[in-house]
């Protein structure tokens, strides 16, 4: 289930998908610091490809030892079925640099995550894959988590949410409505699913100065610390 | 001139643009880059058809997927085979540099970098694995990054990255005999806590920081990431041009001299602010051991294991009944003559030549308890080759341990080596979180001498107390 669009069958970087506005179910996952090897566990980062995650996520969480579903974890319950927003605790995403975690939180349907807080490379990569991270206070975290709760968990019904990335804003149109912060920069890039490379390339000149201030500073004109290392 | 931190010294140096909308574009001086982080990375070049645009500052080796058993073998899981060779094509075609599998100098990146002397004062280093803060040890500002940046530092040689605010852990006093480096840096972290650093690049300072050799060093900054730090730092001194003089790749004659004369300026200057300090007195720092799936989880040895009704909130009470469940463990009991299964030495945190030492130190003489697996897995083949020219394999084997080839091994078991489930180890690694060692495993981090005393014992054991047990101990280790 919840294989995403945007995966494609290519090994190496796909269409970033524009995030502008999105609805959708929500999962929540109220644990603090869940670390990327949980979302990834390391026996599925031999692949060479950007796809093919997904059905692995959260893997020794979602299944038994033996294969089987684990009816206990909360992606694994009805009303989490076709989530597109998870909701987690603090530190989310801590540990490993593996890129990985995204690409399989993304593949398996996921949009957007809100959290507390998020560990910083976790963050980055989040906003390479257009992949919305939301940080919210941990009071409407704690809030959201009560609303899942009440109109998801109990009743069997679906919480959903709407992100607004262009009004920076959270809504879940009963009474809940949050702003959130974002770095000019990243937002740009969600919005328009820029390439980085690309933008960064628009600077090349630049660069080229830069590199060319190095070379100068090898021969001593320059102030700068320490140069490229010369090839033995 | 306003007074700046050695962070902000770096920073400036490497700036190459701003871009009004927050982050600045950074030049790369040494990008390493291994087999896990980069295949995705490379491909991305191929379908867009660019090259490696500085091959010359890029530099690969194999670690995270590599058997660490008879190097004469073919390796036996395909699919990480496959992975290796992908690493080997793209080294052949992007005419970047690699460590293989056949290299006496093939480690852990974070082991070779420094050995080869290509991590260097004031450079800005990247690498697509998170314990990248290692190379701040040398004054560098040295980040981890995920598979996209790599492909772009590939593309551009820049990084983009917004500008981190800063912490200074200073830490004052001497530590006690027994406590070593992972000690301090396990007990910043269990004080601080694991998300204690987020958004910050730490410059550790003080008595009990300058007082330790470059490898020490490099086990500080290695764990900056488990306190949530991108990078950690320490002003370069004697002691770190005394490490990188004459190696492989430092500068040599005028360029030496000139180098260490620009060096000498990667000091915060006296009155330069950080946006936050913290203080350790590691004169009150006990070896320390994880109790539970989190770096943080850490106390004393001489310490037990807290009950979850002690802690102030919710959260913390849940998180910590799981990570007790997991581990298998009751409040209250003490974590000194905790029985264990298995034994770690190695890992880019503690897979040095020092550690290697102060762990044969503890061993020489003894044998590992029955029905304890134990293995060293050094940091790089150069290692392993000083070990043994020292005579330290001889120890360990004798002793009961498997010694075996360079690897990230069981820090992470993507290779064959792991626990099984229910296995508890003392480990001289990183992290303890669920599974990370193997499904089911159960992680105790620790420093090498006390990894060491508990696989002789067979329970986790204050290495302090060991030491007083033997008889011409003292002696040896004075001579």
């Amino acid at each position: 289930m919840g294989v995403g669009e945007g995966g494609g069958a290519g090994a190496g970087r796909v269409v970033i998908e524009p995030f502008v506005r999105h609805t959708g179910a929500v999962a929540a996952l109220p644990r603090a610091d869940v670390d990327t090897d949980q979302i990834i566990p390391k026996q599925f980062l031999k692949r060479v490809e950007r796809t093919g995650f997904g059905p692995a996520l959260f893997y020794d969480w979602r299944f038994r030892p033996d294969g089987s579903l684990n009816p206990a974890f909360e992606l694994n319950r009805p009303e989490a079925q076709g989530a597109t927003i998870l909701v987690a605790g603090a530190n989310f995403g801590c540990g490993s640099s593996r890129e990985h975690a995204v690409w399989a939180l993304s593949e398996y349907g996921f949009r957007a995550i809100l959290a507390p807080s998020f560990a910083d490379i976790f963050y980055a990569n989040c906003c390479q894959n257009g992949v919305l991270a939301v940080c919210l206070s941990p009071e409407e975290i704690a809030e959201l988590l009560r609303r899942h709760a009440a109109g998801g968990g109990g009743g069997g019904g679906v919480y959903r949410l709407s992100i607004d990335l262009a009004e920076q804003r959270v809504e879940d149109g009963a009474g809940f409505a949050a702003r959130f912060a974002i770095e000019a920069y990243r937002r740009e890039m969600l919005l328009h699913g820029l390439d980085e490379i690309g933008r960064t390339l628009l600077v090349d000149s630049e660069i080229a100065a830069f590199e060319c201030g190095m070379r100068n500073a090898e021969c001593g004109i320059d102030e700068r610390p320490s140069g490229p290392r010369e090839r033995s | 001139m306003t007074p700046r931190t050695l962070f902000r010294k770096v920073w400036d140096a490497h700036v190459v643009h701003r871009f009004p909308e927050g982050p600045a574009l950074l030049y790369v001086d040494l990008h390493l880059v291994h087999e896990v982080t980069s295949p995705q990375a490379f491909e991305g070049l191929r379908q867009a058809g660019r090259r490696v645009r500085r091959p010359e500052l890029t530099v690969a080796t194999v670690d995270h997927n590599v058997p660490t058993g008879d190097r004469a073998l073919p390796i036996e899981d395909p699919v990480s085979a496959r992975q290796l060779d992908a690493l080997a094509a793209n080294a052949r075609e992007f005419g970047v540099e690699l460590f293989d599998l056949r290299s006496p100098s093939q480690g852990i990146v974070h082991v070779i970098g420094p050995e080869q002397g290509l991590t260097q004062p004031g450079m800005i280093i990247v690498c697509g694995d998170s314990h990248t803060s290692t190379h701040g040890a040398f004054g560098a500002l040295a980040v981890g990054i995920g598979t996209s940046e790599v492909e772009h530092v590939l593309a551009t040689q820049c990084l983009v990255w917004s500008e981190p605010r800063t912490m200074e852990a200073r830490l004052t006093g001497t530590a006690g005999p027994g406590v070593t480096a992972k000690d301090l840096i396990l007990a910043l972290i269990g004080s601080i806590g694991t998300a204690g650093a987020t958004g910050h690049v730490i410059e550790y300072t003080g008595d009990a920081i300058r007082a330790l050799s470059m490898e020490e060093r490099m086990t500080v900054c290695n764990m900056s990431i488990e306190a949530g730090a991108r990078a950690g730092m320490i002003a370069p001194d004697e002691t770190t041009f005394a490490y990188l003089a004459g190696r492989p790749r430092a500068p040599t004659g005028a360029a030496w001299t000139r180098a260490v004369e620009a060096w000498r300026g990667l000091q915060s200057d006296p009155g330069a602010t950080y946006d936050r300090r913290v203080t350790l007195d590691a004169a009150r720092v006990p070896p320390q051991v994880t109790w539970g799936t989190s770096p943080g989880m850490v106390t004393g040895v001489t310490g037990a294991v807290p009950d979850p009704a002690d802690y102030p909130t919710d959260d913390e009470r849940r998180a910590v009944s799981r990570a007790l469940e997991y581990m298998g463990l009751e409040p209250g009991t003490p974590l000194a003559g905790l029985p264990i299964d298995r034994v770690f030495l190695g890992s880019c945190t503690n897979g040095r030549i020092e550690d290697l030492r102060a762990a044969a130190q503890v061993v020489r003489g003894r044998r590992v308890a029955s029905g304890v697996r134990a293995m060293v897995v050094p940091g790089s083949q150069l290692v392993r080759a000083q070990a043994e020219r020292e005579g330290l394999d001889r120890v360990f084997r004798e002793a009961g341990f498997e010694w075996r080839n360079a690897g990230c091994s069981m820090c992470l078991g993507m290779n064959p080596d792991i626990l099984q489930p229910g296995e508890r180890c003392a480990s001289t690694s990183n992290r303890n979180f669920e599974g990370r060692q193997g499904r089911g495993g159960r992680t105790h981090l620790m420093s090498p001498p006390m990894a060491a005393a508990a696989a002789v014992a067979g329970r986790l054991v204050d290495v302090r107390e060991w030491a007083w047990e033997r008889e011409g101990e003292r002696e040896r280790a004075a001579s």
